[in-house]
């Protein structure tokens, strides 16, 4: 499974790409981004954080470079997290729909 | 129609197995050994079967008078809720995937022992000490929140013994995970050569859609117990109206894990009914695929329908509708298997053996058990039937007719592999056919004491529901009878009972190759597969009577 | 995970059991994520509810030390992974090296992340009895704040309490808010303990030597484990200290 060896470069890299996006997430919380869409701060933050998690796990944990198999079971976490925040907050958000 | 096949003379237990290589209790509680640890995980959950028996014994007497004179309203709500905890989470859950699948799966891939042995014990002692820490609840001031700890009562409001018991069962929780994470590791990676995917027992596929609902599901309940407990413990607010917190989520995240946690109880049973009709109706299994696939679809279509226990929560109404769409989707899956056993059995040289009598009674009580479940997937219907005592019968019909009757069946079916011994066959089918009488008559009047508004939880109830309460706890005692009669023979036929042999049914798993009971190493050189599952037509080293042609019968002019 | 790196009884092959290590490590991780999982949707259904409370709770945390973790973090995510490839190309004393500077890393992180609960314990931001947050505006010199940031504390919180409606709803709500923060940062902290218990593990075995290009399962897995503690706290980080920073 990780018969292929990653080489530091990639690391560094990696790293230096992490830092930009921290920088960056830092800095788009302090830019009222709100003001031009509802929310906008939260999806940003929450969009950088994805990315750099992406990373960590393509690279840093060689899932890029892993079988099927391992990837199927990071799908499956992720999925299987998705099924619970999007059913439940689904309930939280239908409830105001609801005619009296 | 021949029931047993005869069993030739001479056949002698091998010299040494699993059970004899070593002795003392040192032995016993450091193995790392499959097979004794599924002995040490069918000990334990015996004794919790015994303490949450207890329980619902006390519950039946309790409620054949109207007014309920055995015990105060106070224990009557601790009777229930502790007969609950001890049966789902220490009995139920485990009982299959750690006894049987413990016991099984290596033996029916092909492998020495599970890809982590030494976890595998981890597991057992995790589940001891959750289960010590639950029975100190019990112990000191008992539970009355409801298996279900619904917050701000169990966070807040109730004074019996919380605490420990959401420990317990935290604890407890992480024995499942890593149970079934050794199981999908060793399946994925332990098969023997020539085992194939679709060569897996489906007993097997069945255990792995169980891991994958411990994997994924358990650590939900785990979070929200502690959350629940920290509450408590804190005075924090998560889950409490009067903090700002919120009441119905804990019903959401305790829910995405309890209603899949059915599907832990009830799938290892099918897999077990999966390999009992085969071998009882000298047929290989109908639609092999379908039935292994439906596995896995009631899996992770059971992780969409949790909120069809909150439809009077007040959860949206949208939700609402929604998961009572999702709902009716897992009976799709569920119908499938139903429909493949009974092809199945159609035209098969069907033999009323013990295991076989505990199959046909799981597919026709699990069959009542799954359709009404569709009337509480209704959400017009349910607001009629919801937290009354059709709810109870529905779900006892599915863990009790299905779960426990999947469990004792495969115990039967597997008790020769287990002991190297044969259970008394007339005491055994006796057993099979009071439970089954005596379960009916437990739980089917309670479908209709439900429908006639009588609602779970309450310690009374008005005089018209008394006949049916009765009847209720007269079934109850035949039950507890059906249960008494195996543990009394099967430990009597472990010492007394006659040399089983490799494989007295004949069945075709690898498990029935090896001797009776195991080596420790379960096989002497590693099992090549070049067969196909539940092949009986194409097993001649089975030494089954040469199957005949499947004659027409004679026909009687009226056809 | 066997010791030696020899073959353990139930395996036929090395690779079966290396690959047997791996899968093991993400199905737990797998479990990992869906008990975080909770907790990131309890959060996310409060901070929805309590908008306004969540980000003023959040803005008294201090940023700076919040933003040094995640660089130290991630910089001990390069050394984790740094020593695996050490170990993958047979350089066994730079496993070593590697495997000690992420101890570090993670030592400087739990040492930073305990200033933080200082600051909060002398806030009373604590969750409990003592839970206060007009704390520091009703006795200013108590917590250790500059008066400009207290300035503004004062009057961002009285505008929050006319908006609740009272200091008790204030109050209920953003110890909500921390007691979200304890519990997601304290089991992140748990998990990084533990890491650290596996770091000084591996690090007795890389200077007896036993990593080689042949065996090195243990480094990897764990690696992944460090990982994976990254990642949650790559969301924490956001979700805590970033809400409405402007």
């Amino acid at each position: 499974m990780s018969e292929h060896i990653v080489s530091p470069k990639i690391y560094i890299l990696i790293f230096a790409a992490l830092m930009i996006l921290t920088i960056t997430t830092v800095y788009a919380a302090t830019v009222d981004l709100n003001a031009h869409f509802a929310g906008l701060n939260v999806i940003v933050a929450l969009l950088i954080a994805t990315c750099k998690a992406v990373l960590v796990i393509l690279f840093f944990m060689h899932a890029y470079y892993s079988s099927k198999r391992t990837k199927l079971i990071v799908f499956a976490g992720f999925f299987w997290l998705a099924i619970m925040l999007s059913l439940t907050l689904g309930d939280y958000g239908s409830r105001s729909w609801d005619v009296h | 129609m021949s029931t047993t096949p005869p069993k030739p003379p001479g056949y002698q237990l091998p010299e040494e197995h699993y059970l004899n290589a070593t002795y003392g209790i040192r032995s016993w509680l450091l193995t790392t050994d499959h097979k004794r640890i599924a002995l040490l995980y069918l000990a334990s959950v015996t004794f919790f079967f015994f303490i949450g028996g207890i329980f619902a014994t006390m519950i039946r007497i309790h409620l054949l008078t109207p007014a309920g004179y055995l015990v105060t309203p106070e224990t009557y709500n601790k009777l229930f809720t502790m007969h609950g905890v001890a049966m789902i989470f220490f009995f139920l859950i485990p009982s299959i995937p750690a006894v049987l699948g413990n016991f099984l799966i290596p033996l029916m891939i092909g492998a020495k022992d599970v890809a982590f042995p030494k976890l595998n014990l981890l597991s057992w002692y995790i589940y001891i000490t959750g289960g010590c820490f639950v029975l100190y609840s019990f112990a000191t001031g008992g539970l009355d929140t409801g298996w279900t700890f619904y917050t701000p009562l169990s966070s807040v409001y109730s004074n019996s013994a919380v605490t420990p018991a959401v420990i317990g069962i935290f604890i407890n929780g992480f024995s499942s995970i890593l149970t079934g994470l050794n199981f999908v590791v060793t399946i994925h990676t332990m098969r023997a050569p020539g085992m194939t995917w679709f060569r897996l027992p489906l007993f097997v596929w069945a255990q792995y859609s169980t891991s994958i609902i411990f994997i994924l599901g358990t650590p939900v309940i785990a979070i929200t117990l502690l959350l629940a407990g920290l509450e408590r413990m804190f005075h924090l607010g998560f889950f409490n109206p009067a903090l700002g917190g919120d009441p119905i989520l804990f019903q959401h995240l305790f829910w995405f894990y309890s209603h899949p946690a059915v599907y832990i109880m009830i799938l290892p049973a099918m897999g077990v009914i999966s390999e009992i009709i085969p071998t009882f109706a000298r047929k290989p299994i109908f639609g092999y695929t379908f039935i292994a696939a439906s596995s896995i679809a009631i899996a992770v279509i059971g992780f969409f329908v949790w909120a069809h226990h909150m439809f009077l929560t007040g959860e949206s109404t949208y939700a609402a509708l929604a998961f009572s769409l999702l709902s009716y989707l897992v009976a799709i899956p569920s119908a499938v298997k139903v429909f493949n056993w009974t092809s199945t059995l159609y035209k098969g040289s069907i033999s009323y053996d013990t295991p076989m009598l505990y199959a046909l009674g799981f597919i026709g009580l699990f069959l009542i058990g799954g359709l009404t479940g569709l009337f509480l997937a209704c959400l017009g219907l349910d607001i009629h039937i919801h937290d009354t005592y059709f709810v109870v019968a529905h779900f006892h019909y599915i863990m009790v007719g299905g779960a426990v009757m999947g469990y004792v069946g495969g115990l039967h079916f597997w008790w020769p592999k287990i002991t190297g011994k044969l259970y008394p066959e007339f005491l055994a089918r006796l057993a099979a056919v009071i439970l089954f009488v005596g379960f009916n008559l437990t739980f089917f009047p309670q479908f209709i004491l439900g429908y006639l508004g009588m609602p779970r939880r309450y310690h009374n109830y008005p005089p018209e529901f008394q006949v049916l309460n009765v009847m209720s706890t007269a079934g109850a005692s035949i039950l507890a009878l059906g249960y008494l009669l195996p543990m009394i023979y099967l430990t009597w036929s472990m010492r007394y009972g006659k040399v089983a042999g490799r494989n007295p049914w004949p069945a075709t798993g690898l498990e029935w190759t090896t001797a009776s009971p195991p080596l420790t190493e379960n096989f002497d050189v590693t099992p090549v597969v070049d067969w196909e599952p539940y092949d009986y037509k194409n097993r001649p080293d089975l030494g089954l009577q040469t199957p005949t042609a499947p004659t027409l019968a004679p026909a009687h002019g009226d056809d | 995970m066997h010791r030696t790196g020899e073959l353990s009884g139930q395996f036929q092959t090395l690779e079966q059991q290396k690959e047997s290590a791996t899968l093991g490590m993400w199905l737990f991780l797998s479990t990992e994520i869906l008990f975080f999982g909770g907790l990131f949707l309890t959060y996310t259904i409060n901070r929805h509810t309590y908008a306004d409370v969540f980000s003023y709770s959040s803005r008294t945390i201090k940023l700076s030390w919040g933003a040094i973790n995640t660089v130290v973090l991630i910089g001990s995510s390069l050394t984790m992974a740094m020593s695996v490839w050490s170990a993958e190309v047979g350089k066994k004393k730079l496993v070593t090296f590697f495997l000690i500077a992420t101890l570090v890393l993670g030592g400087v992180f739990l040492g930073i992340k305990g200033i933080e609960y200082h600051d909060k314990f002398v806030e009373h931001h604590v969750p409990g009895l003592g839970f206060d947050m007009y704390y520091c505006t009703k006795n200013p010199g108590a917590c250790n704040l500059r008066p400009e940031d207290l300035q503004k504390e004062r009057v961002e919180l009285d505008e929050l309490t006319k908006k609740m409606g009272g200091e008790t709803a204030v109050n209920a709500n953003s110890q909500l808010f921390f007691s979200l923060y304890f519990g997601m940062t304290g089991l992140h902290a748990l998990h990084m303990i533990i890491g650290a218990g596996l770091l000084l593990w591996l690090i007795k075995q890389s200077m007896a030597g036993r990593f080689t290009t042949q065996y090195n399962t243990p480094v990897e897995n764990v690696g992944l484990y460090w990982h994976f503690v990254d990642i949650v706290w790559i969301y924490l980080f956001p979700l805590l200290y970033l809400i409405d920073r402007h």
